[in-house]
């Protein structure tokens, strides 16, 4: 069964994202975890319960990042989504459908991980994120990297053809590499990234985004020039 | 295991491209609704479970302080891989590692374990020295389990560990050495030639950590910087006198361009047109096989498998390499025991995912057979877990190694969820499943759990299970394994085994090597009934006679008259086997 993201009510997700909020950061869980044992102890046989100490588990900059990813990802799949309408280009077309599905499938995983650690999880769909009471949330996203102002997002709304296709590459290779900038910053933070399940998605979204970065660096440059200057 | 979320809906298609280019798996057609794996009860201690020709010898769940009661599917207290060395099983995790007393496996105890946190914890064994890999940004160098505060800080440990385990009560860590996206695993190479040194591949899949931290580390793209710590591998050397000055004296860019010398210059990543898998980047091996004797290595690495010459092991030459269009992800690499075929394992799904429901392509998330002929390698079939398995089971093909009976390619591989399968690849175009171990999912909900590896080590499989701890397994006979092809296999012993290292098989001269043969002649009707009748039965009378010169008469002439019967033989090469070991039988001592 995989796990999806269950519509709890606007008020529920407010009453949780309050007590996250007051929440510190760095937060144990399992919670209680008996005192460590010196450094690099080895625990013979049978090991006491406790043999692995008290375990950072996540912190707030790593709820931060998960919520603000969701959101980074739903413009993508935003803009994905005009491509079967917007371009003839079959490369393009694959590509779309490629991040799609992938920004799809990591925004499940996120939400899953958000959920399951009782944290505030920002609305399926980015349309209405600002909508769903999770502004409380989402406050504060709307200068995460690379993500597109609704002006671009209109000029791209409107573009046809090859000036939809350069356009879209553009966007989304600095869509890409502002979601790069994110892991980036999330590394730079003190303790964070360091959940394990997190720290391997992180891993994810750094190898894959690299990769599609590649790609659409390589379709970009093989089209043909624009006709006009802009 | 790489925690990888992606997925591919429209599926069927790539499945349908293959099947018309004629290499269609026959996996599909080995599954069927009658499969004792279909439908088996969940739960974590108690989930149903489906056994065919293995018998489970003992289980032994998490001790206490390795798991997390919450939740089965913590990923930081997963087990991981393991390593042999004498009655001694090294069991990697997560978390750190234990050691396991298996001098009796139906009864294996728990020697020590270390708590080191820091993810995958993938090992190795030589001699006095165990190898730890740590990936993850929460690694210490005291192994403590505080993480660490600071985002720059030299506290942090990704990189190599290395414990000498004199005392295996006290493991006791000697050196760390540190690499620039850390190290998701690592492979042992002792080379041959150098009794000085033994040599560690490392493969990092992670971001890479900052200059400030690790100086020379660079996470640019080999466009921005040449030195990009992207797109290679690392080579530490371990001095055996002096294993504390363990240090990176390489980091070989084995993906380079032969003509230009772009470092990138494997798959790219991406579709290899519609309806075809998306491919990962070759910026990174995931796993390196090697095998010394050969001179060789099999690297999965991401977008590609790609084949190494390791005859100087510090500067390793890529001779040949591989794409294919079904796979998402080359996670390993296994050479037959002759080193004329290697297989490769796709780790569709990262590990996380359900990836062998009925509605999965066969050809994705499945092992890729290819001939290695004059160092090259040609595809020749795929093998995926014969088993549907559930949406709530992630299941991908995993790690596995070689079981040594003569004369066949047999191996026995991980599928996570999907269990342990036993398969033999000796037709490459053809594989067959010979047994299987299975359990039910560990919980309704998609959770990491399953076996992470599955090895051969003197004997019995070892399977490292993730969520539920270790289990050990005997084969049993069947149609397609005879009994004594299993007492042959149960010839070889090995001082020590790290699975990512082959070394050469080899039987000693045994009249059941010999009986094993007979056996897959008969199976396979090489020879007519009443000569495989005849062998049979001079075999035996061979092996009645007391040793001295009439039993070496009587093999001699019976490798003879099978010189003379191999040419019109369906399988002359297995006849040649036979005839070969009844000589080594001839001139043993006894």
């Amino acid at each position: 069964m995989k796990p999806s993201f269950h519509r709890t009510s606007a008020a529920a997700l407010l009453v949780l994202a309050t007590a996250a909020c007051g929440t510190a950061s760095g937060q144990a869980r399992p919670a209680a975890a008996p005192p460590a044992p010196p450094a690099g102890a080895n625990v013979p046989a049978p090991p006491a319960a406790g043999a692995n100490g008290p375990q950072r588990r996540y912190t707030e900059a790593d709820v931060r990042f998960m919520q603000g990813m969701i959101a980074h990802h739903a413009q993508a799949v935003v803009m994905t989504r005009l491509v079967p309408t917007h371009t003839e280009r079959a490369d393009i077309r694959l590509v779309a459908q490629r991040i799609d599905l992938s920004q799809q499938d990591e925004m499940a995983m996120m939400r899953r991980w958000l959920q399951d650690r009782g944290e505030p999880v920002p609305a399926a769909d980015a349309a209405h994120a600002h909508h769903a009471g999770m502004d409380h949330a989402a406050a504060g996203h709307g200068s995460m990297p690379g993500m597109l102002t609704a002006e671009e997002l209109a000029r791209l709304e409107a573009a046809r053809g090859a000036e939809f296709d350069r356009l879209f590459l553009q966007y989304m290779i600095r869509h890409h590499e502002g979601a790069l900038t994110m892991v980036e910053q999330l590394l730079a933070s003190p303790g964070a990234g360091q959940e394990p399940e997190l720290f391997g998605f992180v891993s994810d979204v750094d190898a894959d985004q690299r990769a599609e970065i590649a790609r659409m660096q390589g379709l970009l440059a093989a089209l043909p020039p624009a006709a006009t200057p802009r | 295991m790489r925690s990888q979320t992606n997925v591919r809906r429209t599926a069927s298609l790539a499945g349908a491209l293959l099947l018309a280019a004629g290499l269609a798996s026959h996996a599909a057609a080995q599954g069927s609704a009658t499969d004792p794996r279909v439908g088996l009860r969940g739960g974590w201690r108690d989930a149903g479970e489906a056994i065919r020709n293995l018998e489970l010898v003992s289980h032994r769940d998490r001790p206490a302080g390795w798991f997390n009661a919450e939740n089965a599917g913590d990923f930081g207290f997963a087990n991981a891989d393991m390593a042999f060395s004498g009655t001694l099983a090294f069991q990697g995790g997560f978390n750190g590692f234990q050691i396991w007393d298996v001098s009796n496996p139906s009864n294996p105890r728990l020697r020590s374990s270390l708590a080191c946190p820091g993810g995958q914890g993938d090992v190795s064994v030589h001699r006095n020295l165990l190898f730890v890999s740590v990936e993850e940004t929460r690694g210490r160098v005291d192994c403590a389990g505080t993480g660490v505060a600071d985002s720059v800080s030299a506290d942090r440990f990704r990189g190599v560990r290395i414990f000498d385990i004199s005392n295996v009560d006290q493991p006791r860590q000697i050196a760390t050495v540190q690499t620039c996206r850390g190290s998701h695993t690592h492979t042992l190479l002792v080379d041959p030639r150098d009794q000085a040194n033994v040599y560690i591949y490392v493969a990092g899949t992670s971001p890479v950590r900052p200059a400030s931290e690790l100086a020379g580390c660079s996470g640019r793209s080999p466009s921005e910087d040449p030195n990009t710590s992207y797109f290679r591998i690392e080579v530490i050397r371990v001095p055996l006198a002096a294993p504390q000055q363990a240090a990176v004296v390489s980091a070989p860019r084995v993906f380079a361009n032969r003509e230009t010398g772009n470092v990138a210059g494997l798959w790219a990543g991406g579709q290899h047109g519609p309806g075809t898998q998306n491919t990962a980047t070759t910026n990174q091996c995931h796993d390196i096989t090697v095998y010394p004797e050969i001179g060789l290595a099999a690297g999965a690495c991401a977008g590609n498998g790609i084949l190494l010459d390791i005859r100087d092991p510090a500067n390793p030459v890529r001779i040949d390499e591989v794409s294919d269009p079904n796979f998402a992800y080359w996670h390993s690499a296994t050479f037959n025991n002759d080193g004329t075929k290697v297989l490769f394992s796709d780790e569709w799904g990262g590990g996380t995912q359900a990836r062998c429901r009925a509605t999965d392509p066969v050809l994705w998330g499945a092992d890729a057979l290819f001939t290695l002929t004059d160092r090259k390698m040609r595809l020749a079939g795929y093998y995926k877990l014969p088993a549907a398995q559930t949406a709530s089971e992630n299941c991908v093909a995993h790690n596995g190694s070689l079981i040594p009976v003569p004369g066949r390619d047999i191996m026995a591989q991980a599928w996570y969820q999907g269990g342990i399968s036993v398969f033999d690849f000796s037709n490459p175009a053809r594989p067959v499943e010979i047994a299987f171990f299975d359990r039910g999912p560990l919980n309704e909900r998609l959770m990491l759990g399953g076996f992470w590896s599955a090895y051969w080590y003197n004997g019995y499989i070892y399977g490292s299970e993730i969520g539920r701890g270790l289990d050990i397994f005997r084969l049993t006979p069947s149609a397609h394994l005879s009994q004594n092809e299993i007492d042959a296999a149960n010839l070889v012993r090995m001082e020590s085994f790290n699975p990512q290292m082959q070394t050469k098989l080899k039987w000693p001269a045994h009249f059941v090597v010999a009986k094993a043969y007979v056996d897959q002649l008969v199976r396979g009707n090489a020879l007519a009934p009443t000569q495989l009748t005849r062998i049979s039965r001079d075999l035996a009378r061979a092996e009645r006679l007391r040793a001295g010169s009439a039993r070496r008469a009587a093999l001699t002439n019976l490798a003879a008259s099978l010189d003379r019967d191999a040419a019109r033989s369906a399988d002359p090469a297995k006849v040649r086997l036979l005839s070969g070991t009844l000589r080594e039988l001839a001139s043993a001592r006894r």
